[in-house]
């Protein structure tokens, strides 16, 4: 019954997300929002390889910026739509993932997070010296017209990245209670006794490592349109990276809700920060809490949850 | 003779210049009860880990069930029937001891087709057996040193094998606990597995073998029922360092 718990919450949220653009007028809260809602995809996809398998990704920001410039080429290139773009970033992501993991997850610990810092230096110079999609200087996009019943372009990015934040949930939350995500914690908790307990080790942090580099390569390509512009420091810009991961350690790692809730958490005080102080103020916070929360917290919100009702059982098994 | 089931055919391991097992060969055949024993150091577990797919070889081949299974990756061999527990108990520390033995069920195990319910209930057999039946939803890091020795040839037994590798599994335990290993040891052996001791603790070895092999600086220097390498003056010598 969990299950139909999940499916109609989900929708409840996606119709709230389309119903609140048709009533609010006001474009602020949507522009706002998206960038929350990206949030969660983001720390959602870095806890599949990052907090099932323990493998810590700062590569975060090559797969969002990639994402970025698969929705840049297609668009200037093919004058392909919206979620063409998405799908196609998708795509690129999944492949990029693929090739990445075959590559380093042979390493582990930190030397495989170091291996994710020098892609993301490679794809950004890769980027910065391909003249079509704008190199070094950048790119200005011009956004088409809304679809209906959306009256404007941010609107309907807020619903897209709604939807988005679904389909990642709902993989994340599969992975989670399904036989891939019990061998993914074996990985996490022993890598030699889980390979030698039948478990695929390599096989496993691939297919993680590729899912999780599809939802955020895919979460890159919307941006292009929201900001209507791209350049390579801003679309790989380590910022990215950082949050997904500080957001995805507050909130918990070992089961789904807790990318949500650290990316709402520190989304919303980010954006709280940023209309009322300044938007350099963020990033003093999220090493603030991130420091607070390693030493108070380092289960994060759900262990701070579970430590309060005094349950024993760590994990995350959701069945 | 019957076939044997393992068959260690000329196997060398080198970590840079140094030679850690040196041409070793044994037969090991279904249904017995094989105690490996020599020094530390000699190369016990550095064979276990080639056997186990841990380690690869570069010479030598390792045979299991007439199949050559030396370029095959840990989790492969597993599937195939080879299970092991660890020198120093590795369990997955999240997971209950319940999901523990899952891990395996659903890994090592695959092809049986079990429903949950089904999974759930052979898990609970198997700690039975092994005296964890009560244990099953506590937290594997809260185990006591020989629950978590227990916990390791549940696991391993989880995965259905042909061949157990109990490496140490009595290290660090009471007398009555080796007693009680020893015994669930026996027991398993008698449903069909074939096993192999690692043990420094002479009279668990002992007792247990029906052959044994001492070590010493990675190649076999004795072989034969517990009592011939007993009486042999190398494997004294061996270990007295005479």
């Amino acid at each position: 019954m969990r299950g139909l718990g999940f499916w109609s919450g989900a929708a409840a949220f996606v119709a709230l997300a389309v119903v609140s653009t048709l009533v609010i007028g006001n474009e602020y809260p949507f522009f706002a929002g998206y960038i929350i809602l990206q949030f969660i995809v983001l720390a959602t996809a870095w806890n599949i390889l990052g907090g099932y398998a323990g493998y810590v990704n700062f590569g975060t920001s090559a797969f969002f910026g990639l994402g970025v410039y698969t929705a840049v080429f297609m668009f200037k290139g093919l004058g392909a739509p919206l979620p063409l773009q998405i799908l196609t970033a998708g795509l690129v992501g999944a492949m990029l993932g693929f090739g990445v993991g075959l590559l380093t997850l042979r390493m582990q610990g930190i030397f495989f997070s170091i291996a994710t810092i020098a892609m993301t230096i490679i794809v950004e110079t890769i980027i910065i010296n391909w003249k079509f999609v704008g190199g070094a200087t950048g790119i200005q996009l011009l956004r088409p017209p809304p679809t209906p019943p959306f009256d404007s372009y941010i609107k309907m990015l807020f619903v897209v990245a709604a939807i988005m934040v679904v389909i990642a949930v709902a993989t994340a939350r599969y992975i989670q209670g399904s036989w891939i995500g019990r061998g993914l914690r074996a990985v996490r908790d022993d890598e030699l006794a889980a390979e030698c307990t039948g478990v695929p080790t390599l096989q496993l942090k691939l297919v993680a490592c590729t899912i999780s580099g599809a939802l955020m390569c895919a979460m890159g390509a919307p941006a292009a349109m929201y900001l209507q512009y791209a350049d390579p420091a801003s679309a790989f810009n380590l910022n990215y990276s950082v949050s997904a991961l500080a957001m995805a350690l507050i909130g918990g790692t070992a089961h789904w809700i807790g990318p949500v809730l650290g990316a709402l958490l520190l989304g919303m005080t980010q954006q709280m920060l940023t209309v009322t102080i300044s938007s350099e103020i963020n990033v003093l916070v999220l090493g603030l809490m991130l420091v607070l929360f390693v030493v108070g917290a380092p289960e994060g919100l759900i262990g701070l949850w579970r430590r309060m009702r005094g349950q024993t059982t760590g994990g995350g098994s959701s069945r | 003779m019957t076939a044997p089931l393992l068959h260690v055919d000329g196997i060398t391991k080198r970590f840079g210049g140094f030679t850690a097992v040196d041409n070793v060969s044994v037969a090991i055949r279904p249904g017995e009860r094989f105690g490996l024993i020599g020094p530390n150091g000699s190369g016990k577990t550095t064979i276990i880990n080639c056997i186990s797919g841990a380690l690869h070889t570069e010479i030598g081949r390792i045979m299991f069930n007439g199949e050559d299974v030396s370029r095959l990756p840990a989790y492969k061999r597993t599937r195939r029937g080879i299970a092991r527990s660890f020198q120093i108990p590795r369990p997955f520390k999240s997971m209950t001891v319940l999901e523990n033995l899952l891990v395996a069920i659903d890994f090592a195990a695959v092809g049986h087709g079990l429903n949950v319910r089904q999974q759930e209930a052979e898990v609970g057999a198997i700690l039975d057996k092994m005296g964890l039946g009560a244990k099953a939803n506590t937290l594997s890091s809260q185990l006591s040193q020989v629950e978590l020795r227990k916990m390791e040839l549940a696991r391993a037994m989880a995965a259905k094998p042909k061949l157990l590798i109990s490496d140490e599994a009595m290290a660090g335990l009471s007398g009555s606990e080796i007693d009680e290993v020893l015994d669930l040891l026996v027991a398993l052996n008698k449903e069909g597995i074939t096993i192999i001791m690692i043990e420094h603790i002479m009279h668990a070895v002992m007792r247990f073998s029906e052959r044994v092999v001492c070590l010493e600086a990675g190649r076999i220097i004795a072989e034969g029922t517990p009592a011939e390498v007993m009486g042999n003056t190398r494997v004294q010598e061996a270990y007295l360092g005479a």
